[in-house]
């Protein structure tokens, strides 16, 4: 019986063979270019999903910032010190009475914009001299590999301090000094992209085909080697955030009254046993932050990597 | 009898590795009519891949160097020829299709985008004219419902399509010989055959030379006019397709000949020539083939064989063909039957 029973069902399956080869053709016909299909891919990922939710929340809080609260985030109130949180301060007050939810919504757009234009320095320098490295190889990557491995041997925070040592203490030379250290990472990671696509047989094919040197770096090394870039940077992101607030933390970064969340936690480290939430709350601001990065990056890495496609 | 439009000349490309200087072609000359098939068949590592690298100057370099030697191309040395010019010759003038059609395409870009890079490099065409002329190319080549092609990532090309758009990009731009190094290894029979066939077609109707670089000799036999035995870096034996495939004369091509398996016979093994083939090194004195030669005497280890003119302009780096020798010929090989 059972035998039949089955007979019956693969009769089934077969019965209409038209439409099982149209649905694969249709499917087979359908282009997918590869960025929509690595953006597909990311939208399958929850952890991704979430990181992303975590960034566009504190993006919308800066943004929204004047809208949200009605303090402003250096109006100070000596009477109302160190209060917990309430209905009238949110988050609490620190220790000279501002309200640090307003100081948490505007140090919001602090830290994105150090992390944004860090990045953004670091992710331009570093890939154009990746390239170039990587490219033209020899005594040019000689030479620029080497003063990679030099900016690569300081501890980068020490690094860091020191060339705001130089610049002088302020936001925009805390965030010069972090996209220089962060500018051997990304060159790093380029040059060896482009290394390995040199030896690529379509970029022998397009050499072979009379492409100039700016035209096969820009149309068909650069795109190739965009995916690893991409996913360093959103990683960078975080770490540009952490490190911005180390040096705020240090008095080096944005002075005050900024509202920087790592200055914030380091006029507030004196008060940690009598009211704990100046501190707890830019801490988590922080750590939120770093690992809304952190699950953007690893998703991206496993969207755009094709082996980890199924 | 028509114009050369490629001569090499004594071409030595050497590679400078840190076990010393390895004469990867070492003193190659062969030519190219125009509008003929010219293969180069040798086994691997005998320095067909890299001839046709120094003739588009795409010699990896370092380690490589075309140390000396002529590569003409109407009445042009490209040897020393500007980096601009190469560029202008490259893809225009003299195109060149690789061994692994897989990976010859750019996997970011749709076939129709690549194409229309191809002919935008060298024409002054609108992305329109580029489009038509690309949908035009593919259908040169036979792909079929060429439009939608054109929109397609290499991905979903099968080996044998790809090889096609290939030969599509290199024939954009009407070039004049067409390099092709081993164009058909990576793919499966039926579709070599297919290629092959096409790559004759475009042959005779655009009148484009073809250098085709393979290890097959059924390929060879197919579509090539003339036929260039390499051996270690060296020219062994030239002639016609007919001549070499029905009468070799240097020991090496007969070998290679004979260890092609026969349709009539029912032989347990197939032949293989002894040996292997020597590493070049620099300053060799002798045949190279002396050691896997059946006729290889005293003077193979002692002089440097050079290409001796044998009739219909045939060459053969022998001491065989060598006149003064002939008797020597004919009791080495009184001997072996005996």
């Amino acid at each position: 019986m059972s035998i039949k029973e089955k007979d019956k069902q693969s009769v089934d399956e077969q019965s209409n063979p038209s439409k099982a080869n149209q649905q694969f053709d249709q499917e087979d016909m359908k282009v997918i270019s590869p960025w929509r299909d690595s953006f597909r891919q990311l939208r399958k990922n929850r952890f991704a999903l979430f990181g992303f939710g975590i960034i566009v929340f504190f993006i919308l809080l800066g943004l929204l910032a004047p809208l949200l609260t009605s303090y402003s985030y250096d109006a100070t109130d000596p009477v109302n010190r160190l209060q917990p949180p309430s209905a009238e301060n949110w988050l609490g007050t620190d220790d000279i009475g501002r309200d640090i939810f307003t100081r948490i919504a505007y140090g919001a757009r602090v830290s994105l914009q150090v992390g944004f234009f860090a990045v953004t320095g670091a992710l331009i320098f570093g890939t154009i001299l990746g390239i170039v490295a990587g490219y033209f190889g020899r005594w040019i990557d000689m030479i620029i590999s080497r003063i990679f491995d030099i900016l690569l041997a300081f501890p980068s925070i020490l690094l860091a301090i020191a060339i705001v040592a130089i610049l002088g203490p302020s936001l925009e030379n805390a965030l010069i000094a972090i996209a220089i250290i962060n500018i051997p990472i990304f060159g790093r990671l380029v040059r060896s992209k482009v290394i390995s696509l040199r030896e690529e047989e379509f970029v022998m094919a397009a050499k072979a085909q009379g492409m100039k040197n700016g035209r096969l770096i820009f149309h068909h090394i650069l795109p190739n080697s965009i995916a690893p870039i991409i996913v360093q940077a959103t990683l960078g992101f975080g770490t540009a955030i952490l490190e911005a607030a180390a040096l705020g933390f240090l008095g080096l970064g944005a002075q005050p009254p900024t509202p920087e969340w790592g200055a914030m936690l380091a006029s507030s480290r004196a008060f940690i046993q009598l009211a704990p939430w100046t501190l707890i709350v830019p801490g988590v601001s922080i750590m939120l932050v770093v690992l809304g990065f952190n699950l953007i990056g690893d998703g991206l890495r496993d969207a755009l990597d094709p082996k980890m496609k199924n | 009898m028509t114009e050369e439009i490629l001569k090499i000349k004594d071409l030595h490309t050497h590679f400078f590795t840190d076990n010393g200087e390895i004469p990867a072609v070492d003193g190659v000359s062969l030519s190219i009519k125009k509008g003929e098939v010219v293969g180069i068949v040798g086994e691997s590592g005998c320095g067909k891949s890299v001839t046709s690298l120094s003739i588009m100057q795409l010699i990896p370099s370092p380690p490589g160097k075309i140390v000396s030697g002529t590569i003409d191309f109407k009445g042009e040395n490209l040897v020393h020829a500007s980096n601009k010019r190469i560029k202008q010759i490259r893809g225009n003038e003299i195109s060149m299709i690789f061994q692994e059609p897989m990976t010859s395409l750019d996997p970011l870009f749709t076939i129709g985008n690549q194409i229309r890079e191809a002919i935008r490099i060298h024409q002054k065409v609108s992305k329109k004219e580029a489009n038509q002329k690309s949908v035009e190319m593919l259908k040169l080549v036979g792909i079929p419902r060429a439009e939608e092609v054109m929109n397609d990532y290499p991905h979903q090309l099968s080996g044998g399509m790809r090889q096609r758009v290939m030969i599509a990009i290199a024939m954009a731009c009407d070039p004049e010989i067409l390099i092709a190094d081993e164009p058909t290894t990576a793919l499966d029979v039926t579709i070599q055959a297919q290629i092959l066939d096409l790559m004759k077609k475009l042959n005779e109707e655009k009148e484009t030379a073809v250098l085709l670089i393979t290890h097959d000799l059924g390929v060879v036999a197919e579509i090539c006019d003339r036929v260039v035995v390499m051996y270690a870096g060296q020219v062994v034996e030239e002639g016609t397709t007919r001549e070499i495939l029905k009468d070799p004369r240097h020991p090496y091509s007969q070998g290679l000949i004979r260890s092609l398996p026969k349709l009539h016979e029912k032989d347990q093994k197939l032949y293989s020539i002894p040996g292997t083939v020597p590493k070049p090194k620099m300053g060799m004195v002798g045949c190279r083939f002396r050691d896997r030669c059946r006729f290889v005497h005293e003077r193979c280890y002692q002089e440097n064989p050079e290409l001796f003119s044998l009739e219909n302009n045939r060459l053969s780096r022998c001491f065989l063909s060598d006149d003064a020798e002939g008797k020597v010929v004919k009791d080495a090989e009184a001997n072996i039957g005996s």
